[in-house]
């Protein structure tokens, strides 16, 4: 990856980790947790990967992207907002009643979203049919989707794993987040989810893993996926959850948190000095 | 309309209207989940292989995919036995399906007792109080072939999502291509001032017409009302059957409570309380057996409507 790419990726990281940040700090707590552990993810696929036009929200054969785990709705949001699919100033609506940014991401309500997440184990299902209708349609088209690794104890994610994998759609690409950590605490305690690359590899799935919060490791799983025909992909990303929301790192309860507006302006100034930031 | 009397059994008359839809327009795909050669969807994969797809035995991720579809333009009808369909679906069908205003035709097979030699695990009691809570879903269970044929077509002509309640197997002409026949608004079949029979299904429509023999018997006229749609609940013919016999008896193949004469009773209570009766499951699960044996153990029967009918204006 070009330097200046990176820098460049690493910045818009940067902003959407501050305007996710503010944006639950408005309403007072929110999902930070696994919105930051994503936030890599989400600005290497809009600003690198995904066809979108977002004066267009519902060009026919764009790609897509389902987040399954609709929870992380305040990064997504911030994304598409940075992104030029709605107002910034709407960040600050989050959770209000009468938004069109409710907790969970919500394909009727913000424009960009493609489907409705947050009713764990969902999404993923959708993304198949999706993909599959991209298919039907002949459309050059890809679905992206986010799971997490505590969905991954819903057992829809798994049988839509099976079905994505017998019908070969490699024009589907699905992220794990894999930090971790579950509302009630560590994955590892409560239903460890263990052998992840060799399970989807059971189900017929093109598998890589990576450390989810370097771009280039991301870019170089997502071009080695697009080269394998016949199966769909899984990338396995390794992630810290709360990454970049420092007071949330490390913490057990960390998938909601209370921010004051001073707390986030005091937590984007240390990941300000941390990333070595003017 | 077509003349559905060609088919044989209800299962070729359902699947029949859709594979005629689906020449007419090319976004209609269908789902199963390993009950294609039960239902016969095996004659839309065979017209459309490119647009059939099995998902295996894994009704929740079928109805999942189904939304996703949706969501490209697509238009797909689903398929399960009606418990599967709806009770092992449900949350896929109420969130990715009902909350995301996607449209998906499901058709639920075996309603009620007619599940027969499958038995209770396999029996759909509550299938309509499950779909019912779903906003924007018709509802419809017809008591013919023809009227099985017409309703699917309107259904999808109709925009909306839609549970099918269909019989598999078996046949039952009680309609002619020239009858009247519109979803939305049900059928009177007899006219009497006496007591008022509403029924939904083949068994109930069977036995009720049957039983209206035995009360004219008696000097009792009864109105028997075919009620195939149940939602949108054609409130004006049941108004008027109320307002005109004065008593309402409502058969189901299904269970009170959500059902259809709940859904009646409680919309007469806030225009024109009558007496009603109600003859449905009950508080019982399904069980094995022939129809003919289930439909005595449950009383589903021409004397016991009859019974009830005469025992309700009493």
């Amino acid at each position: 990856m070009d330097k200046s790419v990176l820098q460049a990726l690493k910045d818009e990281a940067f902003e959407i980790r501050c305007s996710t940040i503010r944006e639950i700090a408005s309403f007072g707590s929110g999902h930070i947790g696994g919105s930051m552990s994503i936030v890599e993810l989400l600005a290497y696929l809009y600003y690198r990967e995904m066809n979108v036009d977002p004066s267009c929200p519902h060009k026919e054969d764009r790609d897509r992207l389902v987040v399954s785990k609709g929870h992380s709705g305040p990064a997504v949001y911030a994304t598409l907002a940075r992104k030029g699919f709605f107002p910034e100033e709407w960040l600050s609506t989050l959770n209000q009643g009468g938004t069109k940014l409710p907790s969970h991401c919500d394909m009727t309500k913000t424009p960009g979203i493609d489907f409705t997440g947050g009713s764990l184990g969902q999404g993923i299902s959708a993304a198949v049919g999706i993909a599959l209708g991209q298919r039907v349609k002949k459309q050059n088209a890809r679905t992206f989707c986010i799971i997490g690794d505590g969905e991954s104890q819903e057992g829809e994610v798994w049988e839509a794993a099976e079905c994505a994998g017998a019908w070969k759609l490699d024009n589907l690409f699905v992220f794990l987040d894999l930090n971790g950590q579950q509302l009630d605490g560590y994955t590892k305690d409560i239903i460890p989810q263990l052998h992840i690359p060799e399970r989807w590899s059971a189900f017929l799935w093109d598998v890589h893993e990576v450390d989810g919060q370097d771009f280039e490791q991301l870019e170089a799983a997502i071009n080695d996926a697009k080269r394998i025909p016949g199966m769909p992909h899984m990338i396995v990303m390794h992630t810290v959850k709360s990454y970049g929301y420092i007071p949330g790192e490390g913490k057990e309860a960390n998938h909601s948190m209370p921010i004051t507006k001073d707390g986030a302006e005091e937590a984007i100034e240390a990941l300000r000095k941390r990333e070595g930031r003017a | 309309m077509k003349d559905a009397h060609a088919y044989s059994h209800y299962r070729d008359a359902v699947i029949g209207a859709v594979v005629d839809l689906a020449k007419e327009h090319p976004e209609i795909v269908f789902l199963d989940a390993d009950l294609s050669s039960c239902i016969g969807s095996t004659a839309f994969k065979k017209e459309f292989p490119d647009r059939f797809f099995n998902c295996g035995i894994a009704e929740a991720n079928m109805a999942g995919v189904a939304a996703g579809l949706a969501s490209t333009g697509l238009v797909p009808f689903i398929h399960s036995f009606g418990c599967f369909a709806t009770r092992r679906a449900y949350d896929q069908l109420f969130i990715s399906v009902g909350y995301t205003h996607q449209r998906v035709l499901v058709i639920g097979s075996d309603p009620g007792i007619t599940a027969q030699y499958n038995g209770g695990t396999h029996m759909p009691f509550e299938d309509i109080a499950l779909m019912r809570q779903i906003p924007g879903f018709v509802i419809f269970e017809p008591s013919d072939i023809q009227s099985l044929y017409a309703l699917t077509i309107q259904a999808y002509e109709s925009g909306s999502s839609c549970y099918i309640r269909t019989p598999r197997k078996g046949s039952n002409f009680r309609y002619s291509p020239d009858d009247e026949i519109t979803l939305g608004k049900g059928i009177k079949l007899r006219d009497g001032k006496d007591v008022g029979i509403i029924a939904t299904g083949v068994v109930m429509v069977d036995a009720a017409m049957e039983a209206a023999e035995l009360l004219k018997a008696k000097g009792i006229n009864a109105t028997v009302i075919d009620l195939h749609t149940i939602r949108p609940l054609d409130t004006e013919l049941i108004e008027k059957t109320a307002s005109e016999c004065g008593a309402l008896l409502v058969c189901e193949n299904g269970r009170y409570a959500g059902g259809i004469g709940e859904m009646i009773a409680s919309h007469l209570a806030t225009v024109n309380p009558v007496k009603m009766s109600f003859l449905n499951v009950g508080d019982r699960f399904g069980e094995v057996g022939n129809l003919k044996y289930l439909a005595e153990s449950f009383g589903f029967t021409a004397d016991n409507i009859a019974r009830k009918a005469e025992a309700l204006i009493k």
